[in-house]
């Protein structure tokens, strides 16, 4: 076999322009093809969902937008008159909108809950953020004067007239017992943690069965048991606000559920940071404070997200034992005389639903991109 | 040497810096001051207790279970009426909420399972619509969802005249859903006995199909065996014995049917909003679950010739539920425990009916709270139980 040998050798020295894709691949007939249509079983399951969507989505639109009543002083605007439909009753949400921030704090001290929303909302931006300057400082004024600073805004003395918690309400509850509880539970929590941990049996004892009690019974019993059986408990005379024996109740719960999270932190760090802490001679609560918490609650942060959920969720039970929360100063209004519908009550929860969603769903997105940025941390 | 010299002859105190600075001596200090301050706490609670108790004369015992309980429950799944005790009602109140549970956790794991595995799934409608289910009802409290299904759906459903008819004449008005009722006739207990025996004869099969294959490579058809045995036998011998099963047709009589079986619209209530919540739960579960099983295990089973329904069933899914099954059992547990938010909507669960009723009419707080308390405790407690156990038998066994 010889090689064929030629003068002329054809070579092409620029790549072929590619083909268009056949137009059934591209674009969105394509992209239907491959992920809503590549089966029969595919198909079905398509055309199903969509004529689901289809009877679904235009009707609640039309309920939410369409057909809702904006504007109005009182029921007349979201009666039906004449035969139309009357959707959502927004006017309601709108007309009781400060008493659903505030419940019945009275009108002219407003501004002292709305002052420390703010300022809530601001500080928690800050320590939130990781680009912002000087996060340390911002925690350490969170934790200190900030709630002295509130406590002194929201209830009064030392020349504010004096707000009663009773009157207070609405979101402003739900914010209060959801801070206090999560800020009061961290603490306990770590305590727990190390207490289940611990070497010293009787220590050890004592943190588990406190965890698994409240772990092991519905907050509802344990809202029952803060309001008819703490005033038992304490000498007679001494009858605290109900706000607060809630706001304890609450905080023992959470901080059970916390010391699981912050447990799973500790057991996360390698035994070499423990060693490494007693090689340098460092105590317990040495090595605990500047080596294995650290890392630890680091760890744990998007846990410690993720309780802050199901407690701001969990919030809305106070409702039960007679505070009114935001949930609760809705669910009151339904009976307003003034305002009495068929629609007020979809149109209130649902506005009440979307308020939570809000927070919730916020708080979920944090927390998974706390995830992503702390991961970076371990990875090798 | 030298150093141990230097700290042998320190200072005559030596022996006191060695106990105070002892990590063991320490420990048990500590741990004896904690003793002592649970001890005092403990002493002035019951102090505090019995003065407040004997100021406001209630005496401390469980005699109040006797008593005549005096107030109506709506539903009533064992004999109770007015004159029935407290111990009566708790037994009625803890029924409904294993009736609540039990349904709700059926219902939320058919619905997570299916959510679960819809979110994986190929078809990106399907997949969008699992995620903003999930997205939409995980961030809303459970306690809203309750009230909204009560309060803005089923409390504006028709009157009984113009309610909804379903087939096998049931109907759904806002008193509920009315269905006919199952009336036993002559026989009908040896049918509802065939099914465990079904049930241990399915066992039976499936364990020598197992041992079968082991032995000879041979597979037999468990499932469709099983699902034959348990659906057949009780099937057959409902016909042999000639049908022994008639039903009560619910009538219109006036503004309300008579008759028949109603499920009261809390209970539906209940049921939409405890399963539609926990549904988003185990399907977050679900998926994590499958999710968890490599790509290299199905590859590796297709490689040895299986076929993908093959590789789903022996494969992936036996994989995926060693991961799914422990937090799914705690989100079944905190079903049981969330059900406890009926209160708020009237369903006379063990919470609403003792610890809100019979709490009211006695004043019996601390009995009454610490018996209900109890009862989910102990419930956890077996669960955690029987999950340690199911953890042990099927956790992955390392070499």
């Amino acid at each position: 076999m010889s090689r064929i040998e030629t003068d002329t050798v054809f070579v092409r020295r620029d790549f072929l322009e590619p083909e268009a894709p056949p137009a059934s691949l591209g674009g969105f007939p394509g992209w239907a093809r491959k992920n809503l249509f590549s089966s029969p079983f595919n198909i079905a399951i398509s055309l199903s969902m969509l004529f689901l969507l289809v009877w679904f989505i235009p009707p609640l639109f039309k309920w939410l937008f369409v057909d809702a009543v904006w504007t109005g002083d009182n029921r007349d605007a979201c009666l039906p008159k004449g035969g139309e439909t009357v959707g959502a009753c927004w006017a309601f949400i709108n007309a009781k909108a400060a008493q659903f921030t505030f419940g019945s704090y009275p009108a002219d001290e407003r501004w002292r809950p709305a002052l420390v929303m703010i300022a809530f909302f601001a500080g928690l931006a800050w320590i939130a953020i990781p680009k912002m300057p000087r996060r340390r400082e911002g925690v350490w004024l969170m934790l200190t004067a900030f709630p002295v600073l509130t406590f002194w805004l929201l209830y009064g003395g030392l020349g504010l007239p004096v707000v009663e918690t009773s009157n207070w309400g609405g979101l402003l509850v739900t914010l209060v017992v959801a801070v206090t509880g999560i800020v009061a539970s961290l603490p306990l929590g770590i305590l727990l943690a190390l207490g289940r941990r611990s070497k010293l049996p009787f220590i050890k004892i004592v943190s588990v069965v406190f965890i698994e009690i409240w772990r092991g019974v519905p907050l509802i019993t344990v809202l029952f048991m803060a309001s008819v059986m703490l005033p038992l408990f304490l000498p007679n005379g001494v009858n605290f606000d109900k706000l607060l024996r809630a706001l304890i109740g609450v905080a023992l719960f959470t901080g059970a559920y916390m010391a699981e999270t912050i447990r799973g932190g500790l057991q996360a760090i390698p035994k070499g940071q423990y060693e490494g802490a007693a090689s340098l001679g460092l105590g317990y609560w040495q090595s605990m404070r500047l080596i294995i918490l650290p890392q630890a609650l680091k760890i744990v942060i998007p846990g410690i997200v993720n309780s802050f959920i199901s407690l701001f969720k969990d919030t809305s039970l106070v409702m039960i034992i007679g505070l009114y929360d935001l949930l609760g100063s809705i669910q009151r209004n339904f009976s307003d005389a003034n305002w009495s519908t068929p629609s007020i009550a979809p149109t209130g929860l649902i506005f009440a639903a979307a308020v939570f969603w809000v927070f919730c769903f916020s708080m979920s997105r944090y927390s998974m991109y706390m995830e992503r940025k702390l991961n970076t941390g371990h990875k090798r | 040497m030298t150093l141990r010299d230097k700290t042998a002859d320190e200072t005559p105190r030596s022996w006191v810096r060695a106990v105070l600075y002892d990590a063991t001596i320490r420990g048990w200090v500590f741990q004896g001051l904690v003793l002592l301050a649970l001890i005092l706490f403990a002493v002035w609670v019951v102090h505090n207790t019995a003065a407040n108790l004997r100021a406001a004369n209630i005496p401390f015992g469980f005699d109040f279970l006797n008593m005549r309980a005096g107030f109506d429950i709506s539903q009533k799944p064992i004999d109770y009426t007015l004159d029935s005790s407290h111990a009566q009602a708790f037994k009625v109140g803890l029924l409904n909420t294993i009736i609540v549970s039990v349904l709700g956790i059926i219902l939320a794991t058919i619905i997570g399972f299916v959510v679960g595995i819809s979110r994986l799934s190929r078809n990106w409608l399907l997949a969008r619509a699992a995620t903003v289910y999930i997205e939409t009802l995980r961030n809303v409290p459970l306690l809203l969802q309750l009230l909204f299904w009560y309060k803005a759906v089923l409390s504006v459903l028709p009157g009984p005249r113009q309610g909804y008819v379903l087939p096998f004449s049931a109907n759904l008005s806002n008193r509920g859903l009315t269905m006919p009722r199952p009336i036993p006739g002559e026989g009908f207990e040896i049918v509802m006995w065939s099914v465990p025996v079904a049930v241990a004869l399915a066992w039976a099969i499936a364990r020598w199909a197992k041992n079968r294959q082991a032995a000879t490579g041979q597979s037999f058809p468990v499932f469709r065996a099983s699902l034959g045995i348990v659906v057949g036998l009780p099937v057959v011998l409902f016909v042999v014995l000639g049908a022994p099963l008639s039903f009560e047709i619910p009538e219109l009589k006036g503004f309300n049917f008579a008759g028949g079986m109603v499920v009261h619209p809390e209970l539906i209530a209940m049921l939409l909003g405890i399963s539609l919540y926990t549904a988003t739960f185990i399907a977050e579960t679900v998926r994590a679950g499958i999710l968890a099983v490599s790509t290299g295990q199905s590859e590796a089973a297709f490689s040895l010739g299986l076929r993908p329904r093959q590789t789903m069933r022996l494969i992936v899914v036996p994989q995926a539920m060693r991961v799914i099954i422990p937090p799914l059992t705690s989100q079944y547990l905190n079903l049981t425990k969330n059900s406890s938010l009926a209160l708020a909507i009237g369903y006379p669960d063990l919470v609403a009916v003792f610890a809100g009723s019979t709490l009211n009419i006695t004043g019996h707080a601390i009995e009454v709270i610490a018996i209900t308390m109890a009862v989910y405790l102990a419930l956890s407690l077996i669960t955690a139980a029987l999950m340690n156990w199911f953890n042990a038998r099927v956790a992955l066994v390392e070499r």
